[in-house]
């Protein structure tokens, strides 16, 4: 089984550094793209691949950098940002990344840099990532010594420098939209669109933002072609994928896994199945911001296409199990409380309407729900829909609830039939 | 233009709009808080969702903003669609989740936005049974209260105050629901706007200060339509009266002049009405040296007819600020020979210089309107955000939009506020700025210059000259001036709709000069360029157009020459326009001194014989703003006896002969009348506003709403018995509930924004044509100025002379404040307490020269007269200038064109 993005990680859990990644191979698909590929045969080529966005949307990343005005008309500076604000509950897939190879990511900035013609590239890095922050920092400075990075690099008339920016840690910043504008020094608001982030995004100008995952794919595409990069996966969608799981399984982790493969391989085999004495009653396969689902999709294949038939979404493809000595109704006000808080407190529904979700959940959870309760939940994970709201927070925030409330709905009602919490009776 | 279809019903409507302004034009209500029509859409509040629909066999439709979708051709949406109007509900509801509820003590309730939509969606049962947040609220100074408690999180407040109005210290803190609009710290509103937020907040977080020390609901005020009298710009207010005092000024819209807005100093201004300073009973000193005693009205008539019949020589002294009603019956009563205009002769011929260029019209005189949409502006030589500052508002509105058309190739819609402004960043276009110190619309400028102001009227040649060849080069211009000359003659040419910007406001003739040749310039370049000149006062143009003899100087030579000797003195206080020691030689020359005025001051106090005279509030009369635009201002409440229009006490004085008897003018459609038969120039002021008999249905229009309480209560102390309504022989308006009102009123008589369901300013939808468009019906007021044609223009081409400086002389530079630099306004406690004291300010440079620091105490002389001011140090102001504030209680009127040497004098102010 290959596995580019994560076969050259030490064992020690040190990151690679620059003599290591070139002895690896490592900046040779830079210098292919910059010597032998026209800016278009990159994007053209990263389209053909199939590689959709892994910071759990899964738009075509090829089709996102042909927006990019390109040519001589096209405005500068333009800039390439990468999304390290990986804040999505239950996701640490891209610190796996930043801090086993960090030059693995600079390569593909550098890259994608070319092909969208951008002039600068910017790290939006998640303020607790403090190792990689070093990490990043020093391989920044390594590349910048060797040409890698910084003007006229490996002598092809083509410049950027690198800056690592640090969060100052809220989740919205991971939309893309809002990254940019806390990243101009403003409140971090989302945007809405049009215009797009690729037309008009950081100060102004053109702006492609990736996830560290998506970028750090491309220097292996550009190495080894669209076409391997197809066959890495089991479905459509190209590619690996980091998936990983928390919750009570025997083997917590993180683990690059062919794209297709099944929630129960992934659980089973890579997680050693669930801890014993713990039952499995289901999962939220991609982060906070994703829909439930249970025993029955067990054999559903994670890939973009197929989480989104079985009910729910791929996301960031790291799971977090729900078993059956936890409470349902507990883990999602957990969810609940966190988004609310994390709201920027732009748009009205989601303001206010996650709070009182929040609000709700708690008194159900503590004894004192009441039966129309119910209704006002279901009713607000219509109200809180997409096109509602101004981004995707509180959409996505209905994603858990809406679901819990469609397979654990007995267990809501016990909560308010009782009048307390049944798993903490006893 | 687009056909979209609501309801399934097809509408055609404007290009370029969103839905929610499309909707709102044809009439249809959809509720809104975070878009307003000035300040473009930014989908915040989800209120307006409607459902759009693909084609017509789409049956589901999905829900969209309506602010943030085009208006395009074929868009289908509902209104009524259950899903939405569900949703609409859903939203009044969350922001209802913490709202306080407490409409009766609230100073909005009864014309609150969030009321009026709430009633709209529906929603009327809480169903939240959690805790509200609560927040502390702060101190925000003399103009605005605050209760954060009311808040809806609409982000109106900080968009208006950062984006439109500049301020920085407001701002949002805070987030998820618990975001928090106010200062840092508390502490008083620093931006001179602020008191717009009463108005743009939806509900009752900023609400008026100044009303809550007398306060009134909406609906108990007497309003009628008013222009603001605190500087030449002629804004349309809405003054609001109860119980004989007057007790708030709210905006007025008009397209072309103030929009939505009004100056902190137009709003608060207001409290002179009510003021224990004002003259409110004749009176009269018997001796020479007796104290003023009141006297009856009779008596003071009889008084000053018989010293009229004595002595036929009379001079008078008309006013800037008075009608110009009043002010026609004065010159007709002392003869136009021996009418003056209530300033020094300095300024009387910048005054009447400026006039004079806006009448022979080297460009039309442009109104605000075309300078907010101007392609450029160049300010030459005025502060406008103190001498004018609904104009520097209109500057910045729509700047960014400018910007963007200007230096983007966008398909942005200009309404997506958040897209363009995000699109142009700091980006500046369209503003260049030329002046001797620094404003706070100097940010907003592209380019910015700074020099003395001989210099600033060689600048202004040079762009001149720059922009037509035949126009001689200034030599004497300095040549770090030139490129920036250049540049600014570069993008004047580009511009189609260039608009040239200057004043009165530095006293100097060479500006204004060089202002009308740079519009000149344009004109014969085949540009159509705007003149916007700026006056001292509301009324200055308007006097200045019945061609005053001279200034006080002028009068003063007339009564010293023995040609008069007695002195009538209308709505001035003649020692703010003139150095004590000349404004006491003018009194002195006058034998007789009649003051007719609002408010006892030192001339008043002077006077043998004091006449109470109405203050806007109290009569109808005209004014004519800076362009030219003659406005009538309506009577909102009738004074107590016997206080009365000016131009009444005048009328009553006036010797009648064979052609004229001034018995026979009983009303200002009377006194118009002659005017407009007499001064060619004001030919046309009958068509400022619909006259006295004017009906509408055969009904006047009212004053007061039709919920006006206590009418039959409110004098019951002194009668139980109602008494009839008086009837206004001045104006088409009604002392009463009876009567007309909403939005079949012309623009130029409405007397309240109001209509069924809109209790509350969000009203002026409906009035008119579409959201921020004009106001439908003629539009209020009449032009004077014909539109020129500029080929009778010629050049000034007057470069001034040079004036070299002795050591440790500086050329003198009036500073202007918005609050402290207007006489009537510094009657309101919180105007005054918001104005500087006096001081003297140097640049770094000038004072490192003259071995001073800040709060130094140093010597300044002008043409003899030694004053002792602290030192203000502002770092950027020009090279060789010392600045003055003017018209501060604290500061004697100085001869402004003038140079001053500045001494050390060791000591530290206290």
């Amino acid at each position: 089984m290959e596995q580019p993005l994560t076969h050259n990680f030490r064992s020690d859990g040190q990151p690679l550094d620059l003599a290591a990644y070139e002895q690896a191979g490592g900046y040779q698909a830079l210098r292919r793209a910059l010597e032998e590929m026209a800016p278009a045969d990159i994007t053209a080529m990263v389209g053909d691949s199939h590689l959709r966005g892994r910071g759990g949307a899964g738009f075509p990343t090829g089709k996102k950098w042909s927006f990019v005005p390109m040519g001589e008309d096209a405005p500068h500076p333009k800039y390439l940002v990468v999304n390290a604000d990986e804040m999505e509950p239950g996701t640490f897939k891209d610190r796996l990344l930043l801090e086993g190879n960090p030059h693995q990511l600079i390569e593909g900035m550098l890259i994608s840099a070319y092909a969208v013609q951008a002039d600068t590239a910017y790290i939006f890095l998640r303020r607790s990532y403090v190792k990689a922050r070093q990490y990043l920092e020093t391989a920044i400075a390594e590349a910048e010594a060797a040409n890698y990075v910084g003007s006229d690099i490996l002598g092809t008339g083509f410049n950027l420098n690198i800056h690592v920016h640090v969060s100052a840690g809220r989740y919205i910043c991971g939309e893309e939209t809002a990254l940019l504008t806390s990243f101009e020094g403003k409140r971090a608001l989302p945007r809405n669109k049009p215009p797009f982030p690729p037309v008009v995004g950081l100060f102004g100008k053109p702006t492609v933002t990736n996830n560290v995952e998506t970028i750090c794919n491309v220097p292996h595409i550009v190495a080894h072609g669209a076409n391997w990069f197809r066959e890495l996966s089991r479905t459509v969608n190209g590619g690996t994928k980091i998936f990983g799981i928390s919750g009570r399984v025997k083997q917590t982790g993180g683990w690059e896994l062919p794209m297709g493969v099944t929630i129960r391989e992934i659980l089973d085999d890579y997680a050693g199945g669930m801890a014993d004495g713990y039952r499995f009653r289901g999962v939220i396969p991609g982060g906070g911001s994703t829909e439930f689902l249970v025993e029955e999709h067990l054999d559903v294949q994670m890939d973009f296409d197929a989480t989104q038939q079985a009910g729910s979404r791929m996301g960031t493809g790291n799971m977090i199990i729900l078993d059956d000595r936890t409470c349902p109704v507990g883990m999602v006000l957990n969810l609940m409380r966190f988004f609310a808080r994390e709201s920027c407190g732009w748009c009205t529904p989601c303001r206010e309407g996650l709070p009182w979700i929040a609000a709700t959940l708690s008194a159900i959870e503590n004894g004192q729900g009441r039966t129309e309760d119910l209704d006002m939940l279901k009713r607000h994970t219509r109200l809180l829909g997409p096109g509602h709201t101004y981004c995707m927070l509180a959409p996505g925030a209905m994603e858990p609830l809406q679901s819990a409330l469609n397979y654990f709905e007995d267990d809501f009602k016990a909560h308010i039939r009782e009048k307390s919490c049944p798993w903490r009776q006893g | 233009m687009p056909t979209i279809y609501i309801e399934n019903k097809p509408y055609q409507v404007p290009d370029g709009q969103n839905l929610l302004q499309a909707c709102l034009s044809l009439g249809f209500d959809i509720p809104y808080f975070c878009w307003h029509p000035a300040m473009g859409s930014v989908g915040a509040c989800r209120q307006c969702a409607v459902k759009q629909f693909k084609d017509e066999n789409d049956k589901n439709g999905k829900i969209v903003m309506s602010c943030l979708t085009p208006a395009e051709d074929g868009t289908r949406i509902s209104i009524d669609d259950p899903e939405v109007r569900r949703f609409r509900a859903a939203v009044i509801e969350w922001l209802m989740l913490n709202h306080p509820h407490d409409c009766p003590v609230c100073d909005e309730g009864g014309e609150c936005h969030l009321q009026d939509m709430t009633v709209m969606t529906g929603h009327n049962y809480r169903r939240n049974r959690f805790p509200k947040r609560t927040h502390r609220n702060q101190d925000l100074g003399p103009f605005l209260n605050h209760e954060m408690n009311r808040c809806i999180q609409c982000y109106r407040c900080v968009r208006f105050y950062q984006n439109i109005a500049g301020g920085r210290d407001l701002n949002v803190f805070g987030c998820h629901h618990h975001v928090y609009f106010g200062r840092h710290r508390d502490g008083s509103l620093e931006n001179e706007f602020s008191g717009n937020l009463a108005e743009i907040c939806p509900t009752g977080v900023f609400t008026d200060k100044s009303l809550k020390r007398h306060y009134t609901r909406k609906w108990d005020l007497q309003t009628a339509p008013a222009v603001c009298v605190h500087c030449s710009l002629g804004c349309n207010t809405l003054p609001g009266e109860r119980y004989g005092s007057m007790r708030r000024i709210r905006n007025r819209f008009h397209a072309d002049i103030n929009n939505y807005f009004l100056c902190d100093r137009g709003r608060y201004g207001y409290e002179f009405v009510n003021s224990d300073k004002r003259i409110d009973t004749p009176r009269q000193r018997l001796k020479k040296d007796d104290p003023l005693r009141p006297v009856a009205k009779d008596t003071a008539l009889a008084a000053v007819r018989a010293l009229i019949r004595k002595d036929r020589h009379l001079v008078g002294i008309g006013s800037s600020r008075a009608s110009l009603e009043s002010n026609y019956m004065l010159q007709n009563l002392v003869g136009n020979d021996n009418f003056f205009a209530g300033v020094a002769d300095d300024d009387y011929r910048v005054m009447r210089l400026a006039a004079d260029i806006l009448a022979r019209g080297p460009a039309q005189p442009a109104s605000l309107r075309q300078a907010a949409e101007a392609d450029a502006v160049f300010i030459l030589g005025e502060n406008v955000v103190d001498t004018a500052p609904i104009l520097a508002l209109n500057l910045r509105l729509y700047q960014h939009i400018k910007t963007a058309r200007m230096s983007f190739e966008t398909s942005i819609p200009e309404w997506d506020d958040a897209g363009i402004r995000e699109l142009i960043q700091r980006q500046k276009e369209c503003l260049f700025i030329a002046g001797a110190y620094p404003t706070r619309l100097d940010e907003a400028a592209k380019i910015l210059c700074r020099t003395d102001p001989d210099n600033l009227a060689r600048l202004g040649g040079n762009i001149a000259a720059l922009i037509d060849d035949a126009f001689p080069l200034d030599p004497d211009l300095p040549d770090e001036l030139r490129d920036t000359a250049a540049v600014i003659a570069e993008a004047l040419k580009q511009a189609a709709h260039p608009v040239i910007v200057s004043g009165t406001g530095y006293h100097h003739t060479g500006i204004l000069k060089a202002a009308a040749d740079v519009a000149g310039a344009l004109q014969t370049a085949g540009r159509s360029p705007g003149l916007l000149l700026t006056f001292a006062e509301a009324n200055s143009h308007g006097l200045m157009c019945l061609d005053p003899a001279g200034g006080l100087d002028s009068a003063r030579e007339v009564l010293e020459n023995e040609m008069a000797d007695t002195l009538v003195i209308l709505e001035n206080d003649i020692f703010r326009s003139m150095p004590e020691d000349r404004a006491e030689a003018l009194l002195k020359a006058a034998r007789h001194v009649i003051c007719l005025d609002h408010l006892r001051h030192k001339t008043a106090e002077r006077a043998d014989i004091v006449l109470p005279a109405a203050t806007f509030a109290e009569a109808t009369g005209t004014m004519v703003n800076h362009e030219g635009r003659a406005q009538r201002s309506f009577q909102v409440f009738r004074p107590s006896d016997p206080i009365r229009a000016a131009w009444r006490w005048l009328r009553d004085v006036t010797p009648g002969d064979e052609h004229f008897n001034p018995g026979n003018l009983h009303t200002v459609d009377d006194v118009i009348d002659r005017i407009s038969r007499t001064v060619p120039r004001l030919e046309g002021i009958r068509q400022a506003a619909p006259d006295a008999i004017y009906r509408l249905d055969g009904r006047p229009v009212s004053r007061q709403s039709f919920r006006y309480s206590g009418r039959t209560a409110m004098h019951a102390d002194i009668s139980v018995h109602e008494p009839t309504p008086e009837k206004d022989r001045d104006a088409p308006l009604a002392f009463s509930m009876e009567g007309r009102e909403g939005p079949v009123v012309p623009p130029a008589l409405i007397s309240r924004f109001w209509a069924p369901g809109w209790n509350s300013v969000q009203s002026l939808n409906k009035f008119q044509t579409e959201p921020a468009g004009p106001l439908r019906g003629k539009t209020a007021g009449k032009h004077l100025i014909r539109p020129v044609n500029g080929s009778t223009f010629e050049y000034f081409a007057a470069s001034p002379p040079k004036r070299p400086l002795a050591e440790k002389e500086r050329y003198l530079v009036p500073i202007h404040h918005v609050f402290g630099s207007e006489e009537l306004s510094m009657h309101s406690p919180g105007i005054a307490d918001q104005s500087p004291r006096p001081y003297v300010a140097l640049g770094r440079r000038d004072a490192e020269l003259l071995d001073l620091v800040e709060g130094e105490m140093a010597a300044v002389e002008i043409n003899g007269t030694v004053r002792r001011l602290p030192v203000r140090v502002i770092p950027d102001m020009a090279a060789n200038t010392a600045g003055l504030p003017m018209g501060l209680p604290d500061m004697p009127a100085v001869a402004f064109a003038g140079v001053c040497r500045i001494d050390k004098t060791g000591e530290t102010h206290a």
